[in-house]
């Protein structure tokens, strides 16, 4: 069953661009919020995701905080 | 068994890597990432042929080059080595994944990561509000108050990125300023930050996310807290060494001791870049280092054949 990916990212984060390559190189569909600029988005992260780090990569019901090909593999069943 | 593993794709590991290819060594390249440190490194103006450029673009190219390197070369990217054992003729390499791999020599080329401070919530609060990548993370706290550790270039860096966003920076370091004084005139009259020199830090407090900051004066040990959402720890660098302990020697900075042709104590065993002692840690002088190490690599194979 496909998940809903959403990932929360700055444009400065490198790790950001390199998990939304992984996401984009493997099929994965994604939402992409820019929480540099988007204050609704950093609050829906800090609050939902209790996360104040990029990138945060929020499944379902599963949080990701960073750039971890192995777990991401794993959360996505790759 | 491969002839050549290099471990580690910053700029000396990719560099490893071309180099054996041109040799046509049987090489496998494993690293975490591919980039290694500049991929976190704003602006780069002292590599060779570009005037500026950005860190994690300058990496891009290097990955380019890795890429167009004949079929010889195989990348596990993903997997962090944990130990490098000698066995029959070569080495055996074992990574977090539980692979392993064996060949007959090895180049070490895995870097630095950022030290930590280890003060009281330093870890509970990390993604939290405590954070070692402030062009990563820093943005997140526009209009807040934070607290940049250190006095080295990376915190000068950090603290002149915050001045523009934050409300307010206070600039924490155990000792005077250490960076360069390109970088400390371009923060000294900022209206809003406040230094502590010689300060160290006593604890970083708060429960979901950081809240706050307790410092002490080294000299006169009056504490002082202050209000801060963020905390960006920039204190410098350790080497990631951590599995040739016992295998070589390394310094007591826990760098990895390396001759000038990039040979380690044991026979086959070769290292480059950041994670030697070799002086100076620059993307130019690693990328040199790992010339150097792949030439003396295949030097090496080309005797166990004779």
């Amino acid at each position: 069953m496909a998940r809903e990916v959403k990932i929360y990212t700055t444009p400065t984060c490198p790790y950001c661009r390199m998990a939304k390559k992984f996401l984009d190189d493997n099929g994965i569909k994604y939402q992409e919020f820019n929480v540099a600029e988007d204050k609704a988005a950093r609050e829906e992260m800090m609050h939902k995701c209790h996360s104040l780090a990029v990138p945060t990569i929020c499944f379902d019901d599963e949080v990701l905080v960073g750039f971890d090909k192995a777990q991401l593999r794993a959360k996505l069943g790759l | 068994m491969y002839e050549l593993v290099v471990i580690g794709a910053g700029p000396a590991g990719m560099t490893v890597v071309v180099y054996a290819a041109r040799k046509r060594l049987n090489t496998l390249l494993i690293s975490y990432d591919l980039g290694g440190q500049p991929l976190t490194t704003a602006g780069v103006e002292n590599y060779m042929g570009y005037q500026f450029i950005e860190g994690p673009e300058l990496m891009q190219k290097f990955e380019e080059q890795v890429r167009q390197s004949p079929s010889d070369v195989k990348t596990e990217i993903g997997q962090r080595v944990e130990s490098v054992s000698r066995i029959n003729r070569g080495f055996e390499v074992r990574t977090d994944k539980g692979e392993t791999y064996q060949a007959k020599a090895v180049i070490f080329a895995t870097g630095k990561r950022p030290r930590q401070l280890n003060a009281p919530g330093e870890k509970e609060l990390v993604g939290k509000g405590v954070t070692y990548c402030a062009i990563c993370d820093g943005p997140l706290f526009a209009g807040e108050k934070v607290a940049v550790i250190g006095g080295g270039n990376s915190a000068l860096e950090a603290a002149d990125d915050m001045i523009k966003i934050a409300e307010h920076v206070y600039l924490i370091s155990l000792t005077s300023l250490t960076g360069d004084r390109i970088l400390i005139d371009k923060i000294t009259n900022a209206d809003n930050l406040t230094m502590f020199l010689e300060h160290e830090v006593l604890e970083i407090k708060g429960e979901d996310r950081v809240e706050g900051i307790k410092i002490r004066d080294l000299k006169s040990k009056q504490e002082k807290e202050f209000d801060v959402g963020g905390v960006f720890i920039e204190i410098g660098l350790v080497p990631n060494s951590g599995a040739m302990k016992g295998v070589t020697t390394l310094n007591r900075l826990g760098e990895i001791e390396v001759n000038c042709a990039n040979e380690t104590g044991v026979p086959g065993l070769f290292a480059a870049g950041d994670v030697t002692t070799v002086p100076e840690k620059q993307i130019i002088v690693a990328a040199g280092e790992g010339a150097k190490a792949a030439l003396q690599a295949h030097r090496y194979l080309q005797r166990l054949k004779q």
